[in-house]
């Protein structure tokens, strides 16, 4: 069938800030939709409240609204765009809930736009629970006995029938959000109360615990005219009760024979078909290990993290074929883009392993628990392709970048065998690791297996790679011992330290012995066509599919590897843009990264994608090669900035600043010279090794002191420090992380935080605009609200700004990007920071002063100068907009994260609210970030000693606004002393009503809790802030974002909100 | 370890280790790309005369059940892995793969780039080759050898022996041996048909005496030519009026029989996803296939026969209408097993077929 020539112009529905359940795979499924629906000469629209993606480029959508995800704001975009179609299937939780909102309401039918990709009864028959329950029961598809609950006793009541453990899931949230398993009716009584506030509708489903069955998915694929085809099915090694997004996962299934797999892959047909879903469909199952049975756990009629795996793990563009079946097309007329010579009709056959491992963050949330249960924690995930399981586990392990390599990386040797088969019980994310420390102990596969229900065929395989390191350590390194090492991925230092060799040695032996890494080529058909889509894996031993090419100068561009708090999509953006720039220049691009939910991934973004971790080893094997004549590492985050060293090595130039560079500005010593010689003051500070040093360093500068690892991202282990016992304890913790790096210890400066980011051709600098950050110094960048163009700085502050960065660039001799971080106080500005490569911030100066500043420092590493490029160097000419980037954090998964803000961040994504006035862009940003207020009117005031005076005007605002104000005794009494009726309430360890009760009655609005600096962070406002967080209240811990959020307050009115088209920024 | 070598009839030579028996055999190498499904595979026999190279490189990862058998043995002369499993892991596990290829006298070769030569039979098409555990081989004599192996009348090789009945209250149902796999007789049985089942020789008087409601013509292997004395028989079941349904082989023989020509393809279709569309309804489903020759639809009289189905991929023939007959046939495997079960509502046609003629 044919295109619907009804359908003229889409508005096409983003899923909002990254926030853990709903990454970067909406970016990647939404910019391929879009692109698809452009190929079809489609109008785009595109809403979505994220600056940090490429959906949202002018490039990529011909209108685009980086806006609130609401309904009030979608409603408005259809009557100001009149789009024909709305297609919500590519934007996640939040896009299919906004249309249903508005399908519900009847607003899409009295403005005749239709729903393409989905029907609204689709949608409630995969979503809602029960009637999901009644569909499954139609077709006889089995689901586990299960009782959708509007109330906690009903919930207790069917448990008592069916008998405990039960599930609890909770309707329309994101990636399972205020679930879990509950053993007895205590724990019941919690995750169900929970639950039933989070959800939109407020019903959770109960449902007979299926834990320790095989949990495996499908991604299913059918057209209007009915046809179907499943695009890959996938296995979670960890059995059902850990959430595939925590899952370690591979596909295809490797345990399932073909009766099992086509049981399912029927089941899933069918379903989809009964559901009538046009577009991509996920649906999970839980095998019994021992039988047939199997139960239907849920239905995702969507795009999702999943299908962005299944698109990666195939060569399927997924997103990119359910735009195209939105438009009519049946999936035998969608040419398959990998072979030419097939149809989006054929399944795709595998001939290799694909490993997927969640990467969790529980190194920034050093106080949560690591527990994984049915509620998903990791921000992000790696993916590693090779022909055996084993080595496929081995390269997406060092793809992490946790300071994991093998299954020695954490060690549990110094358990007793009882100790160790107790802790054998434990799910977190470490559980292979005891698994690999069992198999060492010699307790057996089926006492693993009886604990940890892992399928013993996995965990042969641990023991496959547990007896290689044996080997290693006990064997001669003769050439079949080193050839299986490296068939197996064991990576060379790790074969040498083993060995006792050098990795020299280990090189010169794989020489000898003519072992080499091989490229293979994902091409949809197990080889049976030939494929033109350069989509390569490493495997050792076998022939390479992965030809030279020199036609074209040849550029390397390095991914930035998994999402993790501190580097997120922003360096996904950066670099697929410096692809696309390169590309345009004439080059020919490589892309080397292993995250499978990003766009730099999708195959035909860069001329040749290697799908690999991102190491010295890896990415040299691929050097050798192709050859490239240059390679860029500004645009790839930390991840790529550390392999500069190692590409200089193997002889591959450093495009842009240059390696040493780039060092003088990580180096404490070389860094401080440079300032001197350009008279750039920054805050005094020491680089020290020990505790002692420290507190020597700390006490000479006078408390307090900002403690921090040299080299860190995010801000990870910085500490404000106001004694020498803080000083002893942040020390400590950040040796316990591997250090090898000095550690700085500085004068802390409070201060207004001002950030930059420049293009430098050598002898100009552009600046597209300063931006000012809400919190003082001290919150860490990336979690504060980032404000442009900066408002309260003096005209000769700005000036100093724009001289200091000039002065630096040109010290630094940086070609490219760089960024500086300034603390203002009064007139006088001091550096804090300098990054000599594109930052966080990139992707939202650019679309806000309209400025392409990644593609323009592309060019300018190629040797163009700004002025030619067209560009009056300096400071650029101020928008006629305000825009505020607003932080979004994911602590409400997190379970025991403490969510104070301070110089290590913790926000997992970020909104933009754009206007013409300062007051209604705060207002947007934060309606973005999910803080919708007024709702109860009421809130809670705690704030430590030293914020008693500051808090008073704040508080009578929110009190002029109508606010109830509940305080603690302290508090209270300065309030109250200050003309604000503040009510006293009982601290949590004081006797009910207390805090905590307030909390729980679900009328709370706000909750502003500053906490103590240093160790001494009281455990009541540890205990406050958690129990806020996960009953859904707002918490703030910085009184300057609650000056904000109340200056906003005051100010707008929802019905009255400007949209702002962002592709009609053009400063040019 | 024992050292294996594969060698082809180009001249490649791919060295792995020996698994199953060390005898040396001379075959024709065909892939196949299904990712689960081996021991359905290895016990199809319409792998007769060829050895099978797996494309998905883990075997044997849930080891052998012998419920899954589609015959009561192995078939291919050779089997061709990149990795089998040392310990396989499923509930209905009886045996590992390694014990069932030696049981059974099979030779293979494991440890080898599967995707290689896969990519060379893709490029230059099937051809025959030899597996062996001899070191000491030479190319000038062994390449003779294989160039002039033929499969030969493989189905003769294949078929029962003796006439066989699976009780049902339903249609009565005779199903042509030609190598069945099991899952013809059960997907009918399971339908509620009495099949009886008939060695691949037996003449249509004798099928035809028996007065069946249906006739089953079923999947096979070998070049459907070397079939000569069986299509005479086949014409004369076209004669009869009886329903005929046809899968793979039997579909090839239908055609032959009925003067329409066959070619061998360059590699066949082996693996569980290839898109057919009936041509009926404009639907497409993903079926479960094993062929080498195919029906060449250019010798087609219409008056006879009609294209029903067509592969999405290459556009070659998968099916026939027989024009005022009560008959259709099909290249793929309704059957599945392996593969996807897609096309099983064939078999429910064909009961209404028969429903219709009573």
């Amino acid at each position: 069938m044919p295109k619907n020539p009804n359908i003229k112009k889409v508005l096409v529905i983003g899923s909002g800030p990254i926030v853990i359940g709903q990454a970067a795979e909406f970016d990647y499924a939404g910019t391929q939709a879009c692109r698809s629906l452009k190929e079809e000469g489609m109008e785009v629209v595109l809403l979505n409240s994220n600056p940090a993606t490429i959906m949202t480029d002018k490039d990529i959508a011909d209108r685009v609204y980086i806006e609130p995800l609401t309904v009030e704001v979608v409603e408005q975009l259809i009557q100001k765009e009149k789009p024909d179609s709305v297609l919500p299937t590519l934007g996640g939780q939040a896009g299919l809930n906004l249309a249903m909102e508005l399908e519900e309401k009847g607003f899409l039918k009295e403005n005749n736009v239709r729903l393409i990709g989905t029907t609204a009864q689709t949608i409630k028959k995969a979503e809602d629970r029960q009637e999901f329950k009644d569909t499954m029961e139609k077709i006889g598809e089995p689901v586990a006995a299960s009782l959708v609950v509007h109330d906690v006793q009903a919930g207790i009541d069917f448990t008592n029938k069916i008998g405990y453990p039960v599930v609890l899931r909770p309707a329309y949230t994101l990636g399972g959000s205020g679930g879990g398993i509950a053993y007895n009716e205590e724990e019941l009584i919690e995750i169900l109360s929970n639950g039933l506030r989070l959800s939109r509708v407020g019903e959770v489903l109960v449902e007979r615990c299926i834990a320790g069955w095989k949990e495996i998915e499908y991604e299913v694929m059918r057209d209007s005219v009915g046809n179907c085809i499943t695009v890959c099915n996938m296995e979670n090694i960890d059995p059902v009760g850990v959430h595939t997004g925590d899952s370690i996962v591979v596909a295809p299934s490797q345990t399932l024979g073909d009766k099992e797999y086509q049981m399912l892959r029927t089941s899933a047909l069918n379903i989809i078909t009964e559901l009538g879903i046009t577009g991509g469909c996920n649906v999970q199952y839980a095998l019994n290990p021992d039988s047939f049975e199997y139960c239907v756990i849920e239905v995702n009629p969507r795009v999702s993290r999943s299908s962005a795996l299944a698109s990666k793990a195939t060569g399927y563009p997924i997103a990119k074929v359910a735009a195209k079946i939105a438009l009519g097309y049946t999936l035998d007329e969608i040419p398959n883009a990998i072979t030419g010579k097939t149809y989006a009709s054929f399944e795709p056959m595998l001939d290799y392993c694909v490993v997927k491992i969640p990467r969790l963050p529980f190194d920034k949330f050093i106080s949560a628990k690591r527990t994984l249960t049915t509620q998903m924690k990791a921000t992000g995930e790696v993916m590693s392709i090779c022909n055996n399981f084993e080595g496929a586990l081995m390269k997406a392990i060092r793809s992490l970048e946790q300071h994991v390599d093998s299954l020695m990386s954490y060690d549990f040797s110094h358990l007793s065998k009882d100790e160790l088969i107790e802790e054998l019980h434990i799910v977190d994310d470490m559980r292979i690791w005891r698994i690999a420390e069992a198999i060492r102990q010699g307790i057996s596969y089926d006492e693993i297996h009886e604990i940890t229900k892992i399928d013993v065929w996995f965990i042969d395989k641990l023991a496959i790679l547990v007896e290689m390191e044996q080997a290693l350590q006990a064997k001669e390194l003769d050439e079949d011992l080193l050839r299986e090492a490296k068939r197996l991925e064991f990576p060379d230092y790790l074969v040498a330290k083993l060995a006792g060799k050098t990795e020299e040695e280990v090189k010169a032996l794989r020489k000898q012995y003519d072992i080499t890494a091989a490229y293979k080529m994902v091409d949809t058909c197990a080889a049976e066509f030939a494929a033109t889509t350069p989509y390569y894996y490493s495997v050792y031993g076998g022939e390479n599919e992965a030809v030279e090419t020199n036609d074209r100068k040849k550029v390397l561009v390095l991914g930035s590897g998994p999402i993790r708090i501190g580097q997120g999509i922003e360096f996904d953006f950066c670099s697929v843009h410096c692809t696309w720039a390169f590309k345009k220049e004439g080059y020919e691009t490589i892309i080397i990264n292993n995250n499978p939910e990003t766009v730099s991934t999708d195959f035909d973004i860069a001329d040749k994608l290697y799908f690999e971790p991102l190491t010295p080893e890896d990415v040299e094997n691929i050097v050798n090669i192709e050859h490239p004549d240059g390679a860029v590492v500004q645009f790839g985050g930390q991840t790529a900035i550390k392999l500069t060293e190692a590409l200089l090595k193997m002889g591959v130039p450093i495009l842009g600043t240059s390696a040493e560079n780039v060092d003088a500005a990580e180096d404490r010593e070389l860094f401080d010279e440079i300032l001197e010689q350009c008279e750039i003051p920054r805050p005094k500070g020491h680089t020290v090794f020990t505790a002692e040093e420290a507190k020597k360093a700390a006490n000479e500068l006078g408390y307090p002191v900002l403690v921090r690892p040299s080299y860190v991202l995010g801000g990870q282990g910085m500490q404000i420090a106001i004694s020498d016992e803080d000083v002893d304890e942040f020390i400590g913790i950040i040796n316990r992380i591997a250090q090898e790096h000095p550690i700085l210890v500085d004068k802390y400066l409070q201060g207004k935080e001002i950030e930059v980011d420049a293009v430098c051709d050598g002898t100009d600098i552009l600046i597209p605009g300063i931006m000012e950050h809400i919190e003082r110094a001290g919150v860490h960048s990336g979690d504060s609200i980032s404000v442009y163009p900066a408002q309260s700085i003096s005209q000769h502050a700005k000036d100093t700004i724009v001289e200091y960065t000039k002065r630096l660039a040109r010290s630094l001799h940086v070609i490219g990007m760089i960024n500086i971080q300034f603390i203002v106080c009064g007139e006088d500005v001091y550096v804090i920071e300098v990054n000599p490569r594109s930052s966080r911030t990139v992707p939202y100066i650019s679309k806000v002063t309209g400025i392409p500043i990644v593609p323009l420092a592309t060019k300018v590493i190629l040797g163009h100068t700004i002025r030619e490029l067209g560009y009056e160097p300096g400071l650029q000419r101020e928008a006629d907009y305000i825009a505020i980037k607003m932080p979004v954090f994911s602590f409400e998964k997190i379970r025991g994260a403490d969510i104070a803000l301070g110089p290590e961040m913790k926000s997992t994504g970020e909104c933009l609210g754009i206007a013409k006035t300062f007051n209604e862009a705060l207002y947007k940003a934060f309606l973005g970030a999910g803080i919708n207020l007024p709702k109860y009117k009421n809130m809670i005031i705690t704030v430590k000693d030293e914020d008693k005076e500051d808090i008073v005007p704040i508080a009578q605002r929110f009190q002029a606004l109508g606010y109830k104000i509940y305080a603690t005794r302290n508090t209270a009494k300065a309030l109250n002393e200050n003309g604000v009726n503040a009510i006293r309430t009982n601290k949590i360890e004081q006797p009910s009503p207390n805090l905590m009760d307030l909390i729980l009655g679900h009328k709370i609005d706000l909750v502003i809790d500053t906490p103590s600096q240093g160790v001494e962070h009281s455990k009541d406002g540890f205990v406050i802030r958690r129990n806020a967080i996960e009953t859904g209240v707002n918490v703030l811990t910085s009184l300057d974002t609650a000056t904000a959020l109340v200056t906003s307050l005051e100010n707008t009115d929802v019905k009255k909100l400007t949209l702002i088209d962002i592709a009609t920024i053009d400063k040019r | 370890m024992m050292k294996a070598f594969l060698i082809l009839e180009d001249g490649h030579v791919f060295t792995g280790t020996s698994i199953g028996s060390q005898k040396e055999v001379i075959s024709e190498i065909v892939f196949n790309t299904s990712m689960t499904g081996y021991l359905e595979v290895l016990t199809d026999p319409s792998y007769a005369g060829q050895a099978v190279c797996m494309t998905y490189p883990l075997i044997g990862n849930y080891g052998i059940c012998y419920d899954d058998q589609e015959s009561l043995r192995p078939w291919p002369d050779g089997y061709i892995v990149r990795e089998l499993s040392r310990l396989p892991s499923n509930f209905r596990c009886q045996d590992t793969i390694q014990n069932f290829l030696k049981k059974f006298d099979i030779p293979g070769i494991a440890g080898i780039d599967t995707r290689a030569l896969t990519k060379i039979l893709r490029e230059k098409g099937t051809m025959n080759g030899m597996i062996t555990t001899n070191e000491n081989y030479h190319l000038d004599e062994i390449i003779p050898k294989l160039k002039a192996y033929n499969t030969g009348k493989v189905v003769e090789k294949v078929t029962c022996s003796e006439k066989s009945v699976l009780k049902g209250e339903g249609f009565k149902v005779a199903l042509l041996d030609l190598g069945a796999k099991n899952n013809i007789a059960r997907s009918l049985n399971e339908r509620g048909c009495e099949v009886t089942i008939y060695p691949a020789l037996t003449t249509a008087e004798e099928i035809l005496a028996a007065n069946p409601d249906g006739i089953m013509l079923s999947n096979g292997p070998g070049d459907p030519k070397e079939c000569v004395s069986i299509i005479k028989e086949i014409k004369k079941l076209y004669d009869s009026n009886v329903p005929i349904f046809a899968i793979c082989l039997g579909h090839q023989l239908m055609a032959l029989a009925t003067g329409a020509d066959t070619h061998k393809m360059k590699y066949g279709h082996r693996g569980g996803n290839h898109p057919v569309k009936d041509l009926a309804t404009g639907r497409v489903y993903i079926s479960s296939q094993n062929h080498g020759y195919v029906v060449d639809t250019d010798t087609l009289d219409p008056n006879v026969a009609v294209p029903a189905f067509v592969n999405v991929n290459d556009g070659t023939n998968e099916g026939l209408k027989y024009v005022g007959k009560n008959i259709f046939t099909v290249q793929f495997h309704p059957e599945a097993c392996p593969g996807p079960q897609d096309s099983g509502y064939l078999f429910d046609r064909f009961l209404e077929m028969m429903g219709g003629n009573k």
